[in-house]
């Protein structure tokens, strides 16, 4: 078992562009859940919708990078207007469980066999990177970050997805420390008591869905450039509820939360799988196979989760004031 | 019952698997593999033969591929179109409904070659090519006999790549032709509302105890399409070790409930007692959904396996076949769901559950035990959770891992179609959802099948919001 190996590539999943995708993500579940309350159980949709819509827009229409990056940010947008229309008006169980449908939904579609030409079906798509990797300024080598030896390629998707994490954050602690912000935490602890005053809560509800989404949109694309293939498997509800362990570990209703939530989430299940596999290498654990190990993995996400939840709702950073919950 | 659309994989998926684990199950190790054999022969032969006989009852998997029979193995390759001298060669068989289709043109182009050949007398054809590569395969579909077409979506001319090997395999797979199309539109419709029934039906279980479950303590339980998954994990694990089927699934049952107690007394009660509010419970039954779902995984692995009996005889009625699994699946899912009506509607224990339902408070003011009647909810939701997965690993058939994270959503829209926590609506909702997700099949691509469901919950809930037999009550 080689430890310095095991720490070095948790140390690598500790900036990996997955992370980034993760920590986006999670951002966006803090506008809908953390801040505003919603109970957006479709997170994976938006990551879908994403993904999906910048790399038909590579592939099929031939879109230069930023157009196709558009069309993704559109169509999230769409996706969580039209979401939104039927569901803002529900109480949140009804929100979660539509949430989590209309994702579905989303990855029903883009497996059918009847549209294989547009989206690939089960297999998905692949090779939509090129105009990406094209923008790299990085010219060809080894670049080392700390222990870590990357090529160029890898270096500029990391570069790229943890810069639009950062601006991502800070756009997002503007918009919730502007007036904007404190309307939507308003509407969190009290919807009434802000229709009261006025305020038109299903629109702000409206707003902060789509600006979340966004934020699932831009995660989509992050999380399917390093692997240069989209695969409707990956989008499935399990990335939703992992992105709320993300979430609740860092603490929801706050900035940095879901980026360190997120960072811990990858290190410890790295970690941990590089312990297990260590010990089964050397034989100090005999009762499992490198499958069920991965398998006992995600066992822990989920007890974690259920822990974290009765525990330390706020999570890591969070305040317990400010729970989307009594 | 069954989508057609890729019948190569699942012939080879339904068929085989099964009856290995039949026999696995039910005899002892030189038996096992007559036996096996046996059946695989009966399995062959009923396709082949593709008419149902008097005596033999051919499995219900098979009667479902049978639309695709040409699906199985190539019969000896006859020496009728010689391979010119290539190594390698592009081959297939031609099978329709009523056997084997000679005298069929199939051109192969690519490469800078071409090619072309007539199918034999029992629907072979090859065509030797001088390179591996990728080669386009034109059927010529005017020299098909009469009324024979090909099925729908089959791609026509079409690409064959060789995978590494000197043999590249193509199958065309025959619908039964457009006149006979149109005559039979409401066998099948009769035909997917039956099946819809029974599916609704066994959706319906679940989606009571679900319903049950969130009626009594406001919980939405993302965990309960793991208690569906248990039921029929429980009945394969118990009949891998040489339980009678029977048996196997009785004792499921009880171990569904026993999951249910257990959940209730080891997890939702302490958090009950706490107070923890119901956002913060659904997310911890998602976390336990989580571990539960990858705790299966563990100890069961991940590949589909087979209940004893997943293959029965088709039973017709006039024009409508109906698997036998599907009828008893039907029959039971009907009586259990009654007795369950009439349990809550004239027993003091159901008169508890339900004044439970309706206000705890009240109910414990008025001396109801309002802790144990969400125990016996949990533990009766258990069972029924526990029985609509065992009925669904008939329906797929198959068990596997994820089989009830696979229907939850259709549970949920069954719940919400009939309004959240009212036992009969979950009933009507899931027989709505059962019969719309068989009968959307009709228009709908098999692989579609779900959406339709999914998008009427999120139509009903934009248009009456408290679900078809709900309370009118402010729900956003």
């Amino acid at each position: 078992m080689d430890f310095g190996n095991i720490l070095i590539n948790a140390f690598g999943e500790l900036i990996s562009p997955t992370t980034a995708a993760y920590a986006l993500a999670a951002l966006g579940l803090a506008v809908h859940f953390g801040y505003s309350g919603l109970l957006n159980f479709g997170q994976a949709g938006f990551m879908a919708v994403g993904a999906y819509g910048y790399a038909i827009s590579t592939l099929t229409f031939g879109a230069p990078l930023p157009v196709a990056v558009l069309v993704a940010l559109v169509s999230s947008v769409v996706f969580a207007i039209v979401l939104g229309i039927p569901t803002l008006r529900l109480r949140a169980d009804y929100l979660a469980i539509v949430t989590i449908a209309a994702a579905e939904i989303v990855r029903y579609i883009v497996t059918t066999n009847g549209l294989t030409e547009v989206t690939g079906s089960a297999n998905g798509l692949a090779a939509f990177e090129g105009s990406f990797y094209a923008l790299n300024p990085f010219p060809q080598g080894v670049y080392n970050i700390g222990p870590l030896g990357m090529s160029e390629r890898n270096l500029w998707i990391r570069v790229v997805a943890w810069t639009i994490v950062v601006l991502a954050c800070l756009t997002v602690w503007l918009l919730m420390r502007s007036p904007w912000g404190r309307v939507l935490k308003g509407i969190r602890e009290d919807e009434n008591a802000v229709r009261a005053l006025g305020k038109n809560v299903y629109a702000y509800k409206m707003q902060a869905l789509v600006i979340g989404g966004i934020l699932g949109s831009f995660a989509g694309i992050i999380f399917t450039l390093p692997r240069g293939a989209v695969q409707p498997a990956n989008y499935a509800t399990e990335l939703t509820f992992f992105l709320y362990t993300c979430l609740l570990l860092g603490g929801m209703a706050t900035v940095l939360g879901p980026v360190i939530g997120a960072m811990i989430f990858w290190v410890v299940l790295s970690l941990t799988q590089g312990l297990l596999y260590g010990a089964i290498e050397i034989g100090a654990i005999t009762f499992l196979s490198n499958v069920q190990a991965g398998q006992l993995r995600y066992i822990l996400v989920g007890v974690a989760l259920m822990l974290l939840m009765v525990f330390r709702p706020q999570g890591v950073l969070g305040n317990k004031k400010e729970l989307a919950f009594a | 019952m069954i989508e057609i659309t890729s019948s190569a994989s699942v012939e080879i998926r339904l068929a085989r698997p099964t009856v290995e684990v039949y026999t696995l199950i039910t005899q002892p190790m030189p038996a096992r593999i007559g036996g096996m054999l046996l059946l695989a022969l009966g399995v062959f032969a009923s396709v082949l033969l593709g008419a149902p006989t008097a005596h033999s009852s051919p499995p219900s998997a098979v009667s479902v591929t049978q639309r695709a029979s040409q699906v199985t193995p190539a019969p000896a390759p006859a020496e009728s179109a010689a391979p010119e001298n290539f190594t390698d060669r592009v081959s297939g068989v031609l099978r329709g409904v009523d056997g084997p289709l000679g005298g069929v043109t199939v051109t192969v182009s690519g490469n800078g070659f071409d090619g072309e050949t007539t199918s034999a007398d029992n629907g072979f054809w090859q065509i030797g090519v001088p390179e591996q590569g990728t080669y386009e395969v034109l059927l010529d579909e005017n020299s098909l006999p009469e009324g024979v077409e090909l099925a729908e979506g089959q791609a026509n001319p079409r690409t064959v790549t060789f995978a590494g090997t000197s043999n590249a395999t193509t199958l065309f797979l025959f619908g039964e032709g457009i006149v006979s199309q149109s005559t039979s539109f409401w066998d099948d419709l009769a035909e997917r509302a039956v099946a819809g029934f029974s599916f609704g039906l066994l959706l319906a279980l679940s989606a009571v105890g679900l319903s049950l479950i969130f009626g009594t303590t406001g919980l939405t339980n993302f965990a309960h399409g793991e208690m569906v998954t248990a039921g029929a994990v429980l009945t394969f694990a118990f009949a891998a070790v040489g339980m009678p089927a029977p048996v196997a699934i009785v004792l499921a049952v009880l171990g569904g409930g026993l999951l249910g107690y257990v959940q209730d007394a080891g997890l939702w009660k302490p958090l009950r007692r706490r107070g923890t509010g119901l956002v913060p419970m659904m997310i911890v039954s998602i976390g336990l959904a989580l571990a539960l779902r990858y705790i299966i995984q563990f100890n069961f692995g991940g590949a589909t396996q087979q209940l004893p009996g997943s293959q029965s005889t088709a039973i017709s009625f006039g024009s409508v076949s109906i698997s036998q699994n599907n009828l008893t699946s039907l029959a039971v899912s009907l009586v259990v769901i009654l007795g369950v009506g009439f349990l809550l509607l004239r027993t003091r224990i159901g008169k508890a559950t339900r004044a439970v339902s309706d206000n705890p408070a009240l109910a414990a003011a008025s001396g109801i035990d309002v802790d144990a009647v969400i125990r016996i909810v949990w533990v009766a939701g258990g069972m029924l959770a526990a029985l609509g997965g065992i009925l669904w690993a008939y329906y797929r058939p198959g068990v596997s891992y994820n089989m009830g994270q696979q229907i939850l959503l259709l549970i949920f829209a069954g719940v919400v179609l009939g309004g959240l926590g009212t036992v009969f609506g979950a009933l009507i909702g899931s027989v709505l959802v059962g019969l719309f997700v068989e009968i959307s099949t009709l228009w709908l691509q098999a692989d579609l099948k779900y959406v339709g469901a999914l998008l009427i919950m999120i139509l009903v809930l934009l248009f009456r919001p408290q679900g078809i037999l709900g309370r009118r009550e402010r729900i956003g």
